[in-house]
């Protein structure tokens, strides 16, 4: 098995995984949500005239602001754009949204909250989106 | 408040995600390609991740309640039924076909690629679709 993986690789990895991890206890800690993005974007839109919904647009815009100032602050490249093309990235886009609805979360919700929850349900619904990512790519790259 | 500690905490998340590489879709496909060049990056921004997030929540959820709110909203359903995994399979696969999962698909708009703002799109009509079109139990 090829590995790529170094020093500089981890360092970026930990310290990108502790921002996620302290920015959802702070929402936990303050608003007392969790901070699940499939169910921000989802409801944020869908209630977006309700008062008390103004929290998840913020939050939105500080997803985009937050590697605006990571990549200018910390002179981070800025990542390659996909190679997939708009046909792959709309079939994707449509499983991605219908999927974590259907499944009530995505990575941070049922990941990240979920799990430090000790939710079984998160649990689960993490193998499971792992083991059809996992089986997704090995068809993708080595069978097609 | 809320609005601007929610705002505060989606900087640092996006922040989070554009540093640990998750915003880079070759990174997200390489860590799900096992049997190629192996990226296992990923697997230390999830370790680091529940390393702040288990006993802190363990913490809040026994304190009572949040700073600026009656009650915690965690959910409740701790049933482990079918929508819940057809629902992550197909996550999963189209986490896969694309390397995106919400967050960082959001982040990335940041990078005024067209392709993400379509991805995006796509997104949203597939979370109104499965409000039209749920999948019962």
């Amino acid at each position: 098995m090829d590995i790529l993986f170094n020093q500089q690789i981890l360092i970026a990895s930990v310290i990108g995984g502790l921002l996620i991890g302290v920015a959802a206890v702070m929402m936990f800690a303050f608003l007392g949500h969790i901070t699940g993005i499939s169910g921000i974007l989802f409801q944020g839109i869908n209630k977006l005239n309700q008062s008390d919904n103004l929290w998840r647009l913020f939050f939105l815009a500080g997803l985009i602001i937050g590697p605006l100032i990571a990549h200018n602050v910390f002179n981070l490249a800025i990542p390659e754009a996909s190679n997939k093309g708009p046909i792959i990235a709309i079939v994707a886009g449509l499983i991605v949204g219908y999927g974590t609805r259907v499944g009530s979360g995505c990575t941070s919700g049922h990941g990240i909250c979920g799990i430090s929850r000790l939710s079984m349900r998160s649990v689960t619904a993490t193998l499971m989106f792992m083991a059809t990512g996992f089986a997704t790519v090995f068809i993708v790259n080595h069978i097609f | 408040m809320n609005n601007l500690i929610a705002l505060i905490a989606g900087c640092i998340f996006g922040g989070g995600l554009a540093f640990s590489g998750m915003t880079d879709t070759s990174k997200v496909i390489g860590f799900l390609d096992l049997a190629g060049t192996w990226q296992p990056g990923l697997a230390f921004v999830m370790g680091a991740g529940l390393l702040v997030a288990t006993p802190s929540f363990y913490l809040l959820m026994k304190g009572g309640k949040p700073f600026l709110a009656e009650k915690f909203f965690a959910p409740e359903n701790s049933a482990i039924d079918k929508p819940l995994l057809i629902g992550a399979a197909l996550f999963g696969i189209g986490w896969g076909l694309y390397g995106y999962c919400p967050g960082p698909a959001i982040s990335s708009l940041a990078y005024l690629n067209t392709d993400s703002f379509i991805f995006v799109g796509a997104m949203l009509v597939g979370m109104f679709a499965a409000k039209q079109f749920p999948i019962k139990n």
